[in-house]
């Protein structure tokens, strides 16, 4: 279980507050209004905005002040999730190795991670040959081998188009399961939640609210939520 | 430590930084030690400053005003090989200093293609030595600088400002005023005071066209009173001397100075209606024309005299050209083991002090840390023995500004789009240069390290004050067969020097290019 503990999180003259604990196996999706902090949330929680109090909490370690590298997550963000200058392979391969020394062992993982997302054909090609659909997938290989506790997802598919992303989320929500991982998902969609999501996290007024069931929150939503919905 | 934007080591970039500092500063203090204030400044040396100030300044003001109508015809005129011609204006930072002075002899010298045909017509033939020929060497360099540093402004004025112009119909007159005069009142102060550092601690021009007591740069008095005299306390005071003008010039100048942009995007030419037809496109016409014959006949004449006196070319000139070529790389090599760390710790920083730093090696002249590190090395070794090692030192010290200036901005461009990506996967130390910062970075680090090969290859500085008679770069065995009057030879050294220059940029520069992903 991940706790944030009565965090604050600033930066500049904004301000989030969150108290909150994510459960372990299960899928949170992000939602609230533009600005409101979700990106804010996210980021530190991977360990690049400090917090200025509180604490985060993982299995009862402090990991407040660990680097972003040490933490037992990762993040996809909106873009720059791969490096164009190296090839499918190596960009997965460096979730494994940041130095890229791979054991026999370890680049048969990469090749069954690129197998996993349907790439395999593409594992010598750089990012700039391929698709978006493909970049994403390629970058949700990496994810595959780094093999984290939690996977974190800042809208990385917002330039796709709806066809696409809905297939994209189905392929995060498979490996999500197939992992057992826990999944924390920026998103502006009422249907990405319904798809995807287990709980809700929701975002406004400077407060990170604390999860509530998906189905339950989107069937029957608080007047605050509404207003964003629309 | 765990809110860094990337995770680059600091430490290294930090040490680089303070060795510079360091060894720059200890020249200083050895200088500062050694000089005798009781002596004072003699008549000679108050005409030294006198003149050091009255050609850079002359020269400043000549190169800043000729490059608007330049850069005015190049902004507003497309044509075939304008994009060589462009290209042809940053050759000078390249090219040799010793070679272009041969080229401007042969052109405007005593027996040079000007008076040839001034005695066609009748007329007293005119002297490049002295004042107008520093000056005019200083031009040849700068004037192409300038335009350039004004092209580049001429390119940040949207196009929708000459539409708007080209509406209204206005004259160009009126364009002029209502466009271009705000835009060189804020660009003609700063370009006119980075010429004007550039030639205060300019040396080999004052060397082969100056001299004298009436043209004599305090840059040339340290060497004489070094080479000459071998009187150190005077060239110790004499470079403290520079250093005021020089420093305190470039610190208080370093706010309006331009940020130098020596790479490319300079080929977009925006369309433009106003000016095309009449007097505006003769005088465009003129002004292209009078800067491409003046850049292109002294290299023309190198090329041209080289061929005629290649076959006369002494063995001792093949003999410096390998030792250029060795102290070339040594350059490169001293350049990127400091301004690779450098640039990464000042990345990491946010804008502004750090870059300083670089600016150091601007401020204080080669021949300052030349007479300074003499000063030190001379009761323990031979200070001649040393002479390849501390010119190749100084050297990439000289570019060091320069690479900083080329490298820092992609460098950060990579910690901001890259940083936080690296640090999810845990990249740090020499991963992340070996994977990420060197291949994003490549043909950026190759034009440096072509850049500052170049300005090794064709420095004429702290070597001719260390030299001893049996050790010579090929700059320095040029100027001394031009000495000797052996012109012909001296332009066949000129032609290998040329050559061997481009050539190092050239194979650097393409090698950073090679296979570079975008």
């Amino acid at each position: 279980m991940l706790r944030l503990e009565e965090a604050e999180i600033a930066q500049d003259t904004f301000t989030l507050r969150a108290d909150l604990s994510i459960e372990q196996t299960r899928k949170y999706a992000v939602i609230g209004p533009s600005g409101a902090g979700k990106s804010t949330l996210l980021s530190a929680l991977c360990g690049f905005i400090p917090l200025s109090t509180g604490r985060l909490l993982w299995q009862d370690t402090d990991i407040t002040t660990f680097a972003p590298g040490d933490r037992p997550m990762t993040m996809l963000f909106q873009d720059n999730n791969l490096f164009p200058h190296l090839s499918i392979q190596q960009n997965v391969g460096l979730g494994l190795r940041p130095d890229l020394r791979l054991s026999i062992d370890e680049k048969d993982r990469v090749l069954n991670a690129l197998s996993r997302v349907g790439l395999s054909a593409f594992a010598q090609r750089k990012p700039g040959a391929l698709s978006g659909g493909q970049q994403s997938r390629a970058a949700l290989a990496r994810v595959l081998v780094q093999a984290r506790p939690f996977v974190l997802l800042d809208e990385p598919f917002a330039a796709l188009g709806p066809a696409l992303r809905n297939e994209m989320l189905d392929l995060v929500a498979e490996l999500i399961t197939e992992t057992k991982a826990t999944l924390i998902m920026v998103t502006h969609a009422p249907d990405d939640v319904r798809r995807i999501a287990d709980e809700v996290i929701f975002v406004a007024n400077g407060v990170a609210a604390k999860p509530q069931p998906a189905k339950a929150l989107m069937d029957n939503p608080p007047q605050e939520l509404r207003d964003y919905l629309g | 430590m765990a809110f860094r934007p990337v995770s680059i080591s600091t430490k290294p970039g930090i040490s680089a930084a303070v060795t510079v500092a360091a060894l720059i500063l200890t020249a200083l203090l050895a200088v500062l030690g050694r000089a005798e204030f009781t002596s004072g400044l003699g008549p000679a040396d108050w005409s030294a400053i006198r003149f050091t100030i009255l050609q850079a300044v002359i020269s400043a003001v000549v190169s800043t005003l000729l490059a608007v109508p330049v850069a005015r015809a190049l902004a507003r005129r497309r044509f075939r090989g304008r994009g060589l011609l462009v290209t042809l204006l940053g050759a000078p930072f390249i090219l040799p200093v010793i070679v272009a002075v041969l080229g401007l002899l042969a052109v405007f010298g005593r027996a040079g293609w000007l008076n040839a045909g001034l005695a066609q017509v009748g007329l007293e033939p005119v002297s490049i030595y002295g004042l107008h020929g520093v000056v005019l060497a200083h031009v040849f360099f700068n004037l192409p600088l300038a335009t350039r540093l004004l092209l580049q402004a001429w390119q940040t004025v949207p196009a929708e400002r000459f539409r708007l112009a080209a509406q209204m119909s206005l004259t160009p007159y009126a364009v002029f005023r209502s466009i271009e005069v705000p835009l060189l009142r804020q660009i003609l102060p700063g370009t006119a005071a980075l010429v004007f550092v550039i030639c205060l601690t300019s040396f080999a021009v004052a060397l082969t066209l100056g001299g004298g007591p009436r043209a004599t740069t305090v840059e040339l008095a340290i060497y004489q009173a070094f080479r000459f005299d071998f009187d150190l306390s005077r060239a110790a005071l004499l470079s403290l001397v520079q250093l005021g003008i020089a420093g305190g010039t470039a610190a208080a100048a370093l706010w309006i100075i331009p940020t130098i942009s020596i790479g490319g995007g300079f080929d977009r030419s925006l369309h433009r209606w106003d000016g095309q037809v009449g007097v505006q496109q003769v005088l465009d016409v003129l002004f292209i024309g009078l800067t491409t014959a003046f850049l292109l006949l002294p290299l023309v004449a190198v090329v041209t005299r080289g061929v005629a006196g290649f076959a006369k070319t002494p063995l001792a000139v093949w003999h410096a050209a390998g030792v250029s070529i060795i102290v070339a790389l040594f350059s490169i090599a001293v350049l990127l083991a400091i301004a690779l760390p450098m640039a990464g710790w000042i990345a990491t920083r946010p804008r502004g002090g750090s870059e300083a730093v670089g600016l150091l090696g601007l401020a204080a002249s080669p021949l300052t840390i030349g007479t300074g590190w003499f000063i030190l090395i001379n009761p323990v070794v031979d200070p001649f023995a040393l002479a390849l090692p501390v010119t190749a030192l100084v050297n990439a010290f000289m570019a060091l500004p320069f690479v900083l200036r080329i490298i820092v901005p992609p460098m950060r461009d990579t910690v901001q789009v890259y940083g936080r990506l690296t640090q999810t996967l845990g990249m740090g130390g020499w991963s992340l240069w070996r994977w990420v910062i060197l291949p994003r970075l490549r043909p950026q680090i190759g034009f440096a390290a072509g850049l500052t090969g170049a300005l090794s290859m064709g420095d004429l500085g702290v070597i001719a004050l260390f030299a001893s008679p049996d050790t010579a770069t090929l700059p320095l065995q040029m100027y001394r067969l031009m000495g000797a009057y052996r012109m012909d030879a001296a332009a066949g050294a000129a032609l290998i020097l040329l050559a061997l220059s481009l050539g190092i940029f050239w194979v650097f520069d393409k090698g950073g290019r090679w296979h570079a992903q975008a």
